[in-house]
């Protein structure tokens, strides 16, 4: 770990194309272990942003340290702490499953068991096969082998489960667990909420190259302080009440009702609702 | 893996990058993907490697018998003419495409990101290289002994004019099929044209395709600006030493062909170092 206690720490971050705004000053804290999501629209400038962490992209203003170095000018003991998961990687088909993950581990200076890792992804049945004739999920699921084989410290996945189907969607997040109980600091873009939900210890909102919102996902945008509705059957009609101390206004009804109150519901705004509020108030 | 032995492992990461694996076992790694990516892959091995021999084949069966004169068969300068073309294809044209192809698809980004050293990246293209011009020129000696009578040469000064001929006329393509490789917008559109194109054109001129005393002589000037038709010389002299006679000055011009093919490597190195990039025009 760096001197500043953060595995990823920006401040001010900037990059333009021509003269349109990519990213628009960022500051952004990944502590150790923590798995931080990266959520926005298309054209939010997710992916700049990580591929500028990653060192792939020069940057137009701003600092950045990532595992304690500026990723402009890292060398190869640097990278080998690293792990990434590109978008969209579709080479060397006529390789096998194995021969390409055991490649890649020979780059580094202590990577895992090529075996494992093909475990773990779940594609040991495939390991035998030609790239070309895997799925698209499966295509996935070997790219973040190559992000993994090295044993990284911080892993960088680039909207990784788009294309899956939703069965293949729940495999991979517990493969995301797994890593982030060992240890593994984890950045995700998304555009999948539940992705976010389900993953992500902390959760930025980007939009048009800004920090809409930052928090965990309980949080987000003062979901947790916002006020719950409580609502039930009244006779012929429907009330509501929107109250801060929803369990008291619960506790008050059930008495005056002698037990069970007829269609009660508790809700808070949902990840959704705050996430659609601040994409759609920004553009 | 707890906090502390991943921050301990962290440490040793930083204070011994002696233990990252280096040059010569990546490079080996790399030339073995190299060649079995470039062998399983059909249409690298159609239009690569057995286009040369597919087209002596035929050519020879149609002009082969021909004389050309002072007993030499235009089968014998087709056997030399596409060795030079052959080693031309399986690094200028096979580079050209096959890297053009890589920067698309992201495997050149992807090795980026890791801790693979650059350099080898290109030891596993050289090897790869070598091992198919040398496949290449083995199947064309093949063939041409087979049907054309094509002897080879026994004196020592010949197979060491046809191993400096090789070695600069590989390294010089490689890496000027390097630097083209940067040129198509796009590989799967557009990289047959730009790549293929002034290959092709060149072994109609450099005496591949026809043989060069049949060449007018203000194309068999712009031939010789470019490397292929003095490696194509350089293996007439090395496999039809008695066409002598047919040559423009009825002279080998060793000394040109090396200086020509060095001047060549000199500039594809300029190339190289100028322009090559890990990531696409559209992806920087």
């Amino acid at each position: 770990m760096n001197a500043t206690g953060w595995a990823i720490r920006a401040r001010g971050l900037r990059k333009s194309y021509g003269g349109r705004t990519a990213v628009g000053g960022i500051d952004m804290e990944v502590a150790p272990g923590e798995v931080f999501a990266l959520l926005g629209p298309n054209g939010a400038g997710k992916t700049t942003t990580v591929e500028i962490l990653e060192g792939y992209r020069d940057r137009d203003g701003g600092e950045v340290s990532v595992l304690g170095a500026d990723p402009r000018r890292v060398g190869r003991a640097w990278r080998a702490r690293i792990g990434i998961v590109l978008q969209l990687a579709t080479d060397t088909p006529e390789l096998t499953v194995a021969e390409m993950v055991g490649h890649f581990a020979g780059f580094y200076p202590r990577p895992r068991r090529p075996a494992e890792v093909i475990d773990l992804v779940g594609l040991r049945a495939k390991a035998r096969s030609r790239i070309r004739t895997l799925s698209g999920g499966q295509l996935r699921r070997l790219d973040v082998a190559l992000g993994l084989i090295g044993g990284p410290e911080l892993l960088f996945l680039d909207e990784p489960t788009t294309g899956f189907d939703p069965a293949a969607r729940r495999a991979f997040w517990e493969v995301i667990r797994a890593l982030s109980g060992g240890g593994v600091t984890v950045v995700l873009t998304t555009h999948y909420l539940d992705e976010a939900a389900a993953l992500a210890d902390r959760v930025a909102v980007l939009c048009g190259g800004v920090i809409a919102a930052a928090g965990s996902p309980a949080e987000l945008g003062g979901r947790a302080a916002a006020k719950a509705v409580v609502s039930w059957q009244d006779g012929g009609g429907r009330r509501s009440q929107a109250t801060a101390e929803p369990a008291r206004v619960v506790a008050d009804l059930a008495t005056r009702y002698g037990g069970e109150v007829p269609g009660l519901t508790v809700t808070r705004p949902s990840l959704e609702d705050v996430y659609l509020e601040l994409i759609g108030g920004r553009q | 893996m707890t906090a502390a032995t991943s921050s301990r492992a962290a440490i040793a990461a930083r204070t011994s990058p002696a233990r990252l694996p280096g040059v010569g076992r990546t490079g080996w790694s790399r030339a073995r993907v190299e060649l079995k990516t470039f062998f399983r892959e059909r249409e690298a091995v159609v239009f690569i490697f057995a286009m040369p021999a597919v087209t002596l084949v035929l050519a020879g069966a149609i002009f082969g018998r021909l004389h050309a004169g002072h007993g030499v068969t235009v089968g014998n300068l087709y056997v030399a003419g596409l060795i030079g073309g052959g080693v031309m294809a399986t690094s200028y044209q096979n580079l050209g495409m096959s890297i053009a192809v890589e920067r698309e698809r992201f495997t050149l980004k992807r090795l980026r990101g890791t801790p693979m050293p650059p350099a080898a990246y290109f030891a596993g293209k050289i090897i790869q290289v070598i091992v198919a011009a040398l496949a290449e020129t083995a199947l064309l000696l093949v063939i041409g002994a087979a049907f054309y009578h094509l002897r080879l040469p026994a004196s020592p000064a010949a197979w060491w004019t046809f191993a400096w001929v090789f070695v600069l006329g590989v390294a010089a393509c490689s890496l000027l099929g390097i630097a083209a490789s940067s040129l198509p917008r796009s590989a799967a559109r557009n990289a047959v044209a730009v790549v293929t194109l002034p290959f092709l054109v060149l072994q109609f001129i450099s005496g591949v395709y026809v043989p060069f005393f049949l060449v007018p002589p203000w194309l068999r000037d712009v031939a010789s600006v470019f490397p292929l038709e003095w490696m194509c010389r350089g293996m007439r002299s090395v496999f039809v030493p008695q066409a002598v006679t047919l040559e423009p000055g009825r002279s080998w011009q060793h000394g040109q062909t090396a200086l020509v093919l060095s001047a060549w490597l000199a500039a594809g190195l300029i190339l190289c170092l100028t322009t090559f990039r890990w990531q696409g025009r559209q992806d920087r």
